[in-house]
Formats: structure tokens, sequence, C-alpha cells
């Protein structure tokens, strides 16, 4: 009697658990997997010739992830981190929570190169100051220039305590000016119009006419021009070079489906997940994209010189170089 | 015992709550070093400032709470008296980033304001950015709310007061001085302190309108502490440094407040005699002008720049509607939730307070319910998180953590508009209905609710509508699935959708106003506010 309620029970669930596929589970921010974002046509791109599905976890943005895998440690869901950026590498390879990628990363086209056997780049990006070219005709053709620019022309920019941008320019100034950066935060202090919490606030402003220049990325034009066809918004070039920010992949050393989180890791690097990067997450590819880069981003400007420090550098000072931040800004 | 119970279940579910999420974030921290915090020279100017900014707030929002409330109170009829109360419900609602684009919109560069004073041939002024923007900025969150918690002292003022105020032919200063401002004076400490938490607690609006990190709150080095440092122990020590800070100067004030009047009989909005002069009728529409002009000009912005948007292509979009569902079930429990739990500590401290006369510890009951506030949501959420990983699949259960947080964010609205009116009942009718037998149910239905239907209304509006517009924890547990209105319109600011962004928060504007108004309607009964 056993014997056959366990067969009838194998039979009847047996078909079901054989169509059902295996499940990657990816951890990422909500702006990758939302509605307009890359994700929803990358998870259908993947889906097509993984005979898997593909399922999302979002988190505010890359910090919150980072956050998030802390908290749930080795009890983590996910097979795949995909959204930390390289100034989060340390930290996270502090946990020891990640497993290498066994990608072959050496011919990436990623400014600098790239050598990490745990992180995976999947997109790039420069920081920029973004203005409105009805606005401001003669905008800064330098960090220099910004530093020592008039007082009331007002920049925006973000708090590095909350926001990804507002850490990114601590670095560029950092990069560039080296231990004079407290002096020349002193120098800016008055053309800050305001430090905001994050990102969205800032360029909300900008919008909104506040400020002439804002803090924001290189390629912040391309979705006026190429999603609103407006095209009065430029970022201004300058010539220290531009701080680069790379955004990571990397797969968990608990992940329940590791050969599966290879597949995707590899798949990151193909056409089917770098053709949605341009217009999903308005950054560039990190490989050739065979249909080239969609039309307008040949307007944006190109920095010559990407400008980084590496993981390690910035995991070491960071504290040190905001609270120096700090103390300027608060005089 | 009976009355004493419910309150004492209730604290002891908070005490489970904030004890549960504590010990999760001192179980992972890697230990406290309060001495650090106290050698932190930067962290001491910061807790100075934020304690100075919400001072400063507060005095601001009540000073003109007060008259404007009166004015409203006086002018019983004027046209669209009763959708402009509904309106004040607003702000609330507003996700602040929205408040601040609309604050920008009037008082910004190239602002109303200064677009105004273009046209006067006025040079514009750089005024925002700074301490007199955080106060912009407080006004219109607080100023409304301080309005709708003050004015139902109104209606309590007992009928016989102003037959003899009539007879006596008493000046409107005089009514006043003796009538209004007694029924008054108890209330303010309660209004004052709720108004001071929420300034206290402020982030984004201080950052961002307040021009640099020379102006930051204790909540902003709590969220650095937490999403960047994810240094759990110092997030522990300055979410309990706020608690400390906020609890002293709220006791401190609340020793200040005297206890509720007994009333003898049931108010009656009798007609007042000093309506009809000139000067006075002049100052009540300035004082309505004006709160006219700081609240409902931001919402006006907001109004506007979400019809210039993709209106028809934003309403279309399914995850709208599905967020919103969310948005509403969250709202709807939530503020059951917080309302159940609000009755249930009320029910407790008016038994202390009156009955056994035990007032201090009535008012610290209260007070246990209201401190909630200042407990960053941030940091209850990762609390739960690490408490009830090891227990449950803290995904699954997102949606009831998110109505559990909010509805503790909610709880201390509820015990200031139920408060009053409760204590004034078991006052009035507590010998009545012990006389005539009259307990249990029967006294609910027909003592209690009648009675009390509209503060419940209002209570419950209040907190539905506070929880529609809260992102609270939801970023925090996030999954593909579920996202509420508020995060939504962030994710559209994040991908530069800056206008999907506007029509979602005007979208978001209607819904909770006709939440507001369908709870206020359907709960309170007849409008008499």
């Amino acid at each position: 009697m056993r014997l056959l309620t366990v067969t009838l029970l194998f039979l009847l669930c047996h078909p079901l658990h054989a169509a059902e596929p295996p499940t990657l589970t990816v951890y990422t921010y909500s702006s990758f997997t939302v509605d307009w974002g890359p994700g929803p046509a990358i998870k259908a791109a993947f889906e097509a010739e993984c005979e898997c599905r593909l399922e999302y976890v979002a988190t505010d943005d890359g910090v919150a992830l980072l956050s998030r895998i802390r908290l749930e440690g080795k009890d983590a869901k996910a097979d795949v981190v995909l959204g930390l950026d390289t100034n989060l590498i340390a930290e996270a390879r502090a946990t020891g929570l990640f497993a290498p990628h066994g990608v072959i990363t050496e011919s990436l086209p990623v400014p600098g190169g790239w050598s990490d056997a745990v992180f995976l780049p999947y997109d790039y990006g420069y920081f920029a100051f973004v203005y409105d070219s009805t606005v401001l005709t003669a905008p800064p053709g330098s960090l220099q220039a910004l530093v020592d620019g008039p007082s009331e022309q007002k920049i925006l920019i973000q708090d590095p305590r909350t926001s990804t941008p507002g850490l990114g320019l601590l670095l560029w100034i950092r990069k560039v000016f080296g231990d004079d950066a407290g002096t020349v935060w002193e120098k800016l202090a008055p053309r800050i119009l305001t430090v905001s919490k994050g990102w969205s606030e800032a360029y909300g402003l900008f919008l909104k006419g506040e400020a002439p220049l804002v803090l924001s990325y290189t390629t912040s034009p391309a979705y006026h021009l190429i999603a609103e066809g407006e095209g009065k918004y430029a970022a201004a070039a300058f010539d220290e070079g531009h701080y680069l920010q790379i955004e990571v992949a990397a797969k968990l050393a608990s992940s329940p489906n590791p050969e599966l989180a290879d597949r995707f890791l590899a798949f990151v690097l193909s056409q089917g997940f770098q053709t949605h990067i341009p217009t999903g997450n308005w950054m560039y590819p990190v490989v050739e994209l065979e249909s080239g880069l969609p039309d307008g981003f040949e307007t944006l400007v190109s920095p010559a010189i990407a400008l980084s420090f590496t993981p390690e550098e910035v995991a070491r000072n960071r504290k040190e170089w905001v609270q120096e931040w700090l103390t300027a800004l608060s005089r | 015992m009976r009355r004493l119970a419910p309150g004492v279940l209730v604290m002891a579910v908070l005490a489970l709550i904030v004890g549960a999420a504590f010990s999760g974030l001192l179980r992972e921290s890697s230990g406290l070093e309060p001495g650090a915090l106290w050698d932190d020279i930067y962290l001491r100017r910061v807790v100075g400032f934020t304690v100075w900014q919400a001072l400063l707030s507060t005095l601001l929002s009540l000073g003109l709470a007060l008259p404007v409330a009166r004015a409203l109170a006086r002018r019983q009829r004027f046209p669209g008296r009763t959708l402009l109360l509904r309106l004040l419900g607003l702000p609330l609602v507003v996700p602040t980033i929205v408040a601040v684009f609309g604050i920008v919109a009037i008082y910004g560069q190239t602002g109303l304001m200064n677009r105004l004073a273009a046209g006067l041939g006025i040079e514009p002024v750089q005024y925002l950015y700074g301490l007199g923007g955080i106060l912009i900025a407080h006004v219109f969150f607080n100023l409304p709310l301080a309005v709708r918690l003050l004015l139902p002292v109104w209606q309590s003022v007992p009928g016989e007061s102003w037959r003899l105020v009539a007879q006596l032919g008493m000046s409107s200063r005089d009514i006043l001085r003796l009538v209004e401002w007694p029924m008054l004076r108890p209330l303010l400490p309660q209004v004052a302190t709720l108004v001071f938490m929420l300034c206290f607690t402020s982030f984004a609006v201080v950052l961002t309108l307040g021009g640099g990190p020379a102006s930051t709150t204790i909540e902003v080095a709590i969220y650095q502490a937490l999403r960047f440092d994810f240094d759990l122990g110092k997030a522990t020590l300055l979410a309990l440094l706020q608690l400390i800070c906020c609890a002293l100067l709220v006791a401190a004030v609340q020793a200040m407040g005297k206890h509720y009047p007994v009333d003898p009989t049931e108010g009656r909005v009798q007609s007042r005699p000093d309506l009809g002069d000139v000067p006075g009728r002049l100052f009540d529409f300035a004082c309505i002008a004006l709160v006219l002009v700081s609240t409902l000009l931001p919402l006006g912005a907001v109004v506007t720049s979400g019809l210039a948007g993709p209106v028809a292509e934003v309403l279309a979009d399914r995850q709208l509607w599905a967020s919103a569902e969310l948005s509403l079930g969250i709202a709807l429990m939530s503020s059951a939730l917080a309302v159940l739990a609000g009755v249930g500590i009320l029910i407790t401290s008016r038994e202390l307070r009156i009955n056994r006369r035990r007032t201090g510890l009535a008012e610290a009951t209260e007070l246990c319910g209201s401190l909630i506030l200042v407990i960053p949501p941030l940091v209850l959420g990762t609390g739960f998180f690490i408490a009830l990983r090891p227990l449950v699949d803290v995904f699954t259960w997102s949606p009831l953590l998110i109505v559990i947080v909010n509805a503790l964010m909610g709880l201390p609205y509820v015990i200031r508009v139920l408060g009053p009116p409760m204590t004034r009942v078991t006052q009035q009718h507590d010998r009545l209905c012990a006389s005539l037998g009259i307990g249990g149910w029967d006294r609910v239905r027909m003592v209690e609710w009648p009675l009390l239907r509209q503060p419940v209304g209002l209570s419950l509006a209040l907190c539905a509508a506070l929880s529609t517009g809260d992102l609270g924890v939801v970023a925090l547990f996030g999954s593909q699935d579920v996202s509420t209105l508020p995060l939504l319109l962030y994710q559209r600011l994040a991908g530069y959708q800056m206008g999907e962004a506007a029509v979602t928060a005007l979208f978001l504007l209607t819904l909770s106003l006709m939440l507001f108004g369908g709870i206020e309607r359907v709960i309170g009964g007849r409008a008499r506010a």
C-alpha cells in the first residue's frame, strides 16, 4: 500500500518536476530591472537560450545590494550579484562570499584593461558635469577651471556619504589634486548650490533650472537626445580626464546553481546582453557591439584620460577622504 | 484590570518588535564604541544642528498653525472649506523628493517667487538653500498637520461657554484668552512634540535644501553608517542617541503641559459672537490665505508638472496600477493596525489618567507609543531583517513587514488625534455608563463609537495617507513583485524619467486625496470638522 502511494505520488510529481526549469536568481538594483531598464530584454534573451528561468531581486542601488549580501551571508538565495561598482569591490571581496568567474577578460575594451578574477565588468561610464548649452555658452574646460570659476555660477553635487556619483567626484578631485584636495574643496565650496542625498535630487533640480551645472555622467546627454529628442544638454569635457566607474557582476560561492551562474556570467559579455546596455542603463558596453553604438552616442564627450584609484586604495582611504571633504565644506 | 490589559499588550508587542530589531542589529555588529561617538566633534555639531533646526521648525510651524486653525474654526462656512481641509492632509503623503521639487518650483532660483519679483523689476535672490530652505520645507510639511490636529479643539468648547460668551458680550481677545487658550494649551505640547520629532528625523530635505554637509541631521549619519560603512554597531548607537535626545526633549515639553481639562458637557458648535467685525474677518482670511500659499502653491507645482508630463502613457502602464493596488492595500491594513494599537494604548492611558490618577504613568505610556517615530525605518527594517532571517523567508513576508513598520510610524499620529477625545468620553460618560450598567460591546456601540467615529476617521485617514506616501522599508525588502507607488516614483527618477515621475507623483496625490476623503466620510460620518 505504501509502495503504491509512493509510486503514485512519484508519478504525479515527476512530470511536473521535470517541466519545472531551474531558476537563476540575480540580485541587482531596481533601475536595471524596471520596464524601461535593460533587465527585461536581457531576461528574455537569456531565457531563450538557457532553458531556465531568470529571476531578479532588486534593491535600491549598488550600495544596498552589497548591504543585502552582507546581511544574508551564506544563506543568500542569489546565484549572481549584478550592479556593484569599482568602489565597492574591495569591501565585497572582503566578505569572502564571492567565487571566481572563470571568464577571460584580458581583451575587454574597458579603459585601463581588466584582470580581476572574481568581479566581471558589464558596463562603464565616466562622471562629468552636465550643463544646458542654451544657458551656459562657455562651460569650464577642466576641473581647475571649475574650481576657479565665478562663485555666482552654481553647481549641484551629491553627498559622497550617501551617493555613488558623490563619492566619484570626491575621488576625482583627490586623483587630480592629491593632497591639495582639501584646499580645492574649500575653494569650490562657494560655487556649490547644494549637496543632495542622491543623484535624482540633484539632477531634478538641474532640470528645473536651479543651477547651470550638475554632477552626472558623460552619457546623460544621450538620454535626452535619444529618448526625448532634446539636444541642448551636454557634458563638459575636462582636460585632466574624467573619473571612471565600472559596474561589475559576480557569482556567489554559495550559488545553488553554479553551472547556470557561470553560463550567465559568460552571457554578460555576449551581444545578447551588451546591446541592451547603452539605451537601457545609459552606460558604455564592455565589448564592441556588432551593431555599433546607437546613433547619438557619437556626440558624447569621450574622455582621452580615464582616471581611477584601485578598489583597495578607495577602501583604505575613503573614510579619511570623506572626513577631509566634511571639514572643508563645513567651514 | 481589564482596562489596563489592551495597552499593556500593545506595549509588550512594541517592546518585542523594537527589541528584536535592536538585538538583531547588535548581534551582527562588530561591537559598540560609544567613546568614539562622543569624541567625534563633527557629530556633536550635527546633534546641535539637528536640535536647533527642529526647534525652529516646530516654533514656526506651530506659531503659524495657531492663528490659521483659529481662523478656520471661526469661519465655518466659505466655499471650498471642506476641500481645503482635505488638501491639508496631502503634504504628509508627498514623498520628500517630490515636495522638494514642488518647493523649488515656487521658491527656487527660477521659481515662481523670483519670477514674480523679476516681473516687478527686482533682482532674483537666492534664499532657499540653507536654514531658510529647511524651514520653508518643514513648514510646508508640518503647518497643515498642526492645523488639522488643533482644529478639533474648537469643537470641544462646551455649548454653555459660547452662550456665556454671548451673554457677557466678550470681545474676540477675551474669548481667546478665557475660552480658547485654556482648551488649546494642554494640546500644544502634544502637537509640538509630534512636529518636533518629524523635523528632528528629517533627512533628505535637510540635506538637499540645507545647502551642504554643514546642515546635517543625525539621521544622515545613521543612513551613512548603515548603508555605506555597514557599521551596524554605529548605526545602532546613533539610533539610540536620537531616541534619547528626543525622549529627553519630549519629556521636558510634556512636563510643561497641563493635563486635559474636565469639561462638563458635550461640545456643540455654536455660533460665536465675534465674527462680524471687519479687522477680524480680514485677519482670518489673511491666515487662510497664508496656509493656501504655503501648502497649496508647492502642491500646485506638483500638479502642474504632472499635467505637463506624458499622462496617458503613464496611466496606461500596468506597473502603475499594480503598485497602486499594493500601496492601497498596505495603507488600509497599516492604518487599521495603527488605530487598533493606538486605541489599545489609549484605553490604558485614559484609565490610568482618570480613574487611577496616575497621570505621569499615563503620559509615559503615550510617550513610548510616540517615540517609535524617531527610530529610522531603515534601522527598524534592517534589524527586523536580521532578526527574522533565521526564522522565515523575509522576502515572502515583506508586504507584512512593510505593513507593520508603517503601522508603527502611524501610531504617534493616532495617539495625538484620538487621545483627547477618548479621554473626554471617559470623563463625561464613565459614571453614566456605570450607573446605567452599560458595558462591553454595548458601550462601544452606543457611547464610544458615535462620539469617536470622527477622530477615528481622521486618524485612519492620516495614517493611510502617511503610509501611501512612505518609501519606508519597501526599498530594503524590495523584490521584483513588490513595488509601491513611491518606490515606482523613485525608480522613474533614477531612470531619467522626470516627466513620468511627475505624472506618477500627481497620481499618488490624487489617490491619497480620494483615500483621505473616502475614509473620513465613510468612517467619520458627515463632515463636521
